[in-house]
């Protein structure tokens, strides 16, 4: 007779029902639906709609298109836009081309001291950034100017930040670190020997530079300056610190302005928020579809790639001297403006006065505002929170996604990816939207702050998942379930064990973005919610710039001793890079 | 034409001592030739050629490639490749994907400035897009061809400059099966049209003894034996010659004495006495080893009447696999078992008794000491 008694057949169907498996499923379907899309549809609502007030409900308009699209005023947006975002975009890939060529194809030295130097404005908070660059190059307070006055002994302003040049100058040098680790990934993943057969070919180094190295690299230097295109369109710091001050005005600091202004106009800023990410999606769209295209340039043969680095003689020293001036640009230079001017009672010129009224005054002050305290306890809840539960998320997402043959998976990781298409300022204000409409008491805690990070940097959640999922062969998992494991204990204890690199390096990268997130934050934070970059935001509004420097410097050695932490923590999980 | 002498390659490595990939590395190619470094991975046959090519820098040695000295570190001589004037195919072909196949094959002619016009440049791609019959895809783009397409366009891409040496390293591997053979021919077909002195690379037994003229096979390091393919196959160095291109019967014996000739030696082994070929002289009592090509152990299910009368000896057959064409056979005597490879008509079972013969000439005496305490020798 067989093993399996009839009642025992008759139960075997309703056990595959009850699969914990598809609750998990299930809900993890419906929380990425409706953190990617609800507060999307909300916009678009609110773009067509009066603002609801106390006395009026809203009712239907298109008269926020109308505002928008027929005034003269939009023109110049667009032109300012495009013109900051060109700019910035191209001096960022001109800069991190060059640097990466010089890291990944020659003899410079102090190349290791330089790729780690090439991580740490990725840890500085863009407003950091952008505030010490004004004490730095402001015509009226900046120390390049003084000096130079000094120096010539004139009143000519050499350097004027507020212009769109000095935003483009901005926000180019910092977003060019980006530039440089997307060129050198794809200059490290190119076969040496299409490069070596040039040399056996004759040709010159300046030959296979230009002919080979920077044509085989076009593709990925498209797509770099697609993204650096998108980020320096919803980039708001920079617009917004220095654009807005003399009326340079970009679509971000004009959704700023409408929901600043007063009267508020929530309609206005919506419609300019659906038109700008208009702008980005077409962006990350060509972005996604040059990706696609340069897999044909893809010339992987799976063999280990022997680095091969060119003499450039003499050249090497003009490289060197080149790092160390972007190196004093980007690091030095705005770190040692922040330390000197945190050092101050009063803001004032480096000078030899000055420097005999040194004091860690504003130390003590800037410690003991009361926002200070709650702002650190809620970045850092924020942002430990919001990594957790997005590499959850995306690691079931990406199981889905990779693993199982449900219909309709592709739109799961659409609507993960979403976000990315979305500036912070656009998707703080849909949230915000979404959540004054609905109610439930969110406004105004600092759950709605969660739920902004956590739709925000799902996308980026999603990049680590994938990766590493992708790393890990099906058949493990296969040979776990073969071993009579359920499918939780299989996720559990084989597919999130094998993860683990890739979702603490994840884990470690989303917590470094949250804690530098504003653009967000800045429409969604209400007293006691403020986070860090709010607090800096204020400082710098009230003029309290020599807090805002002590501030600062704290925030960036504390994040730097995290990052330090989080590199000799994930070196014990073998992971390479954060 | 190409002469390498005394060549050492170091690598430091991160933690301990400096890795040596070529060891004392020595040889002659005659103008013309085609000539194969044949070894495992990591035998220092890639790092040999990447030396000659220049991408890499030894550590001593000299290279003199028609009389003019490419390297030589007691003169301080190093020659950048791209003044080498040495056409090279790589594993992975490198193709240039952003260029067409046009492009990619003038590319070293526009980088050299000869002054060549570009109706010149043009005449030459066609010849050379021709002998490797790629011309009818002149304007295609590089990234559209198959995989044999793309090797024999950097084939063409390195013979355009009409380069004093070719330098190959393990072209076919990443062709299929049934491609490689086909390519094979065509190699050996162009490299004798174009008579371009030739060193390829590669880890195939049967590619090198298809292709060369000459084989060097390669060891840890250092060069075991070279030789015509079939010196390397018929009279292997040592053990591990014989173990690395094709396959062979080792038996340990002891030699007794000389037997009628200068070469000829008798030898007493665990299955009885036999005469063996020694290109060394041997003295009574010294343990040596022999090596016997499975396809020279002669089988018969009757005693051997006419013909050679040595090395007779008669056992059982424990296994027998047919393979087609031939059939392979394992046959005990004692307790030593035998490989032979047999015609497929044979038909002697499992358990019967079989009748085996081995020419002297096909009984080997091989080296002591594998690879470390030998010279190089020349067969022939």
């Amino acid at each position: 007779m067989t093993g399996i008694s009839s009642a025992e057949l008759a139960r075997l169907p309703e056990r595959s029902l009850f699969d914990p498996k598809w609750i998990v499923l299930g809900t993890v379907v419906a929380i990425v639906a409706w953190l990617a899309l609800v507060p999307l549809i909300f916009l678009f609502w609110q773009s067509f709609f009066t603002p609801a007030t106390a006395d009026n409900p809203a009712v239907f308009t298109l008269g926020n298109y109308a505002e928008v699209y027929g005034s003269a005023r939009t023109l110049q947006l667009f032109f300012n836009s495009a013109t900051y975002a060109l700019g910035s975009a191209l001096l960022a890939l001109t800069l991190g081309t060059l640097l990466a060529w010089i890291c990944e194809r020659t003899n410079t030295p102090g190349k290791p001291l330089f790729y780690a130097l090439s991580v740490v404005p990725i840890v500085i908070p863009g407003i950091l950034f952008v505030t010490a660059w004004i004490m730095l190059a402001s015509p009226q307070i900046g120390i390049i100017n003084l000096v130079l006055q000094r120096v010539f002994n004139t009143d000519y302003v050499f350097v004027d930040i507020y212009t769109l040049t000095g935003m483009m100058w901005v926000d180019g040098i910092q977003h060019a670190p980006l530039a440089f680790l997307l060129m050198s990934a794809s200059l490290r993943s190119m076969d040496p020997a299409l490069e070596e057969s040039a040399l056996m070919s004759g040709a010159s180094m300046w030959q296979i530079a230009w002919r080979i190295t920077l044509r085989l690299a076009l593709p990925a230097a498209s797509a770099a300056f697609l993204i650096l295109f998108v980020r320096s369109v919803e980039s708001f710091e920079t617009p917004a610190l220095i654009g807005l001050p003399v009326g340079i005005e970009v679509f971000t600091s004009s959704i700023y302005e409408a929901l600043h202004g007063y009267p508020s106009d929530i309609g206005l800023g919506a419609t300019y928020a659906v038109t700008l990410l208009a702008i980005t999606s077409v962006g990350i769209y060509w972005q996604s579809r040059l990706s696609q295209q340069g897999s044909k340039y893809a010339t992987v043969t799976g063999k280990g790639f022997r680095p091969r680095v060119m003499d450039i003689g003499r050249w090497r020293w003009a490289a060197f001297g080149f790092f160390i001036l972007y190196g004093i640009l980007v690091i030095g230079l705005p770190f040692l403006i922040l330390l000197w001017s945190s050092l101050q009672r009063f803001y004032s010129v480096p000078s030899w006065e000055a420097l005999q009224n040194v004091s860690l005054d504003s130390y003590a002050r800037v410690l003991e505002f009361p926002s200070v305290g709650t702002a650190v306890w809620n970045s850092f809840l924020l942002a430990t929170g919001s990594a957790t539960i997005i590499m959850l998320l995306s690691s079931i997402v990406c199981w889905i996604v990779l693993r199982t043959k449900i219909p309709g998976r592709w739109l799961l990781d659409n609507m993960a990816s979403m976000p990315l298409v979305m500036p912070g300022l656009v998707l703080g204000l849909a949230v915000m939207i979404c959540y004054l409409a609905l109610g439930g008491g969110i406004y105004g805690t600092i759950w709605i702050l969660l739920l902004a990070y956590v739709t925000r940097f799902m996308p980026y959640g999603m990049r680590f998942s994938t990766t590493s999922m992708l790393q890990i062969h099906k058949e493990l998992e296969e040979s776990a379930q073969l071993s009579g494991a359920s499918w939780l204990t299989t996720f559990y204890r084989v597919v999130l064990p094998l993860l683990k690199p890739g979702l603490i390096a994840g884990w470690i990268y989303i917590v470094i973005v949250s804690i530098r997130e504003l653009s967000s934050s800045i429409l969604l934070y209400s007293p006691g919610t403020e986070v860090v970059s709010i607090v800096l935001w204020e400082l710098w509004q009230n003029g309290q710039y020599t807090q805002l420097s002590a501030f600062g410097v704290m925030l960036i050695c504390a994040l730097f001793v995290f990052v330090i932490i989080a590199h000799l923590i994930s070196k014990r999980f073998g992971i390479k890079e954060v | 034409m190409l002469s390498v002498r005394s060549l050492n390659t170091e690598y430091k490595t991160k933690s301990g001592p400096a890795v040596r990939a070529a060891q004392d590395v020595a040889f002659e190619v005659p103008p013309g030739k085609f000539f194969t470094l044949l070894g495992p991975s990591g035998c220092g046959k890639t790092t040999t050629l990447r030396s000659i090519a220049g991408l890499e820098r030894p550590t001593s040695g000299e290279i003199e490639v028609g009389g003019r000295l490419v390297y030589s570190s007691s003169k301080n001589v190093f020659v950048p490749l791209n003044r080498r004037n040495f056409g090279m195919v790589f594993q992975s072909y490198a193709i240039w994907p952003h260029m067409s196949v046009y492009q990619n094959a003038a590319f070293p002619l526009e980088v050299r400035k000869r002054g060549l016009s570009p109706a010149q440049i043009k005449d030459k791609v066609a010849t050379v897009l021709k002998a490797v019959a790629l011309d009818h895809l002149t304007d295609r783009e590089a990234t559209k061809l198959s995989g044999g397409q793309q090797q024999r366009l950097a084939l063409a891409r390195a013979l355009v400059m009409e380069p004093e040496l070719l330098l190959l390293d393990e072209p076919l591997s990443n062709l299929d099966a049934k491609l490689r053979e086909r390519m094979r021919f065509e190699l050996k077909r162009i490299q004798r049209e174009l008579g371009v002195t030739t060193i390829y690379v590669t880890h195939d037994q049967a590619e090198a003894l298809a292709l060369s003229h000459e084989i060097a096979v390669m060891n840890e390091g250092r060069i075991v034996q070279i030789g015509s393919p079939r010196a390397i196959y018929d009279r292997p160095y040592s053990r591990f010659v014989a173990e690395f291109i094709g396959n062979s019967n080792f038996i340990d014996g002891t030699v007794l004495g000389a037997e009628n000739g200068t070469s000829h030696w008798r030898i007493r082994g665990a299955m009885g006495d036999l005469v063996a070929i020694s290109d060394t002289p041997l003295k009574a009592g010294q343990n040596v080893t022999l090596s016997i090509r499975p396809e020279n152990v002669e089988l018969a299910d009757d005693a051997f009447s006419g013909g050679g009368t040595l090395n007779l000896f008669s056992g059982k057959v424990d296994q027998r696999i047919f393979l087609g064409d031939y059939a392979d056979f394992q046959i005990r005597l004692g307790n030593i078992l035998m490989m032979s490879r047999a015609h497929p008509a044979l038909r002697a079972s499992v358990d019967e008794t079989i009748h085996m013969r081995m020419s002297p000439d096909s009984c080997v005496v091989l080296h002591e000491g594998g690879t470390a305490a030998t010279k190089p020798y020349t067969a022939d």
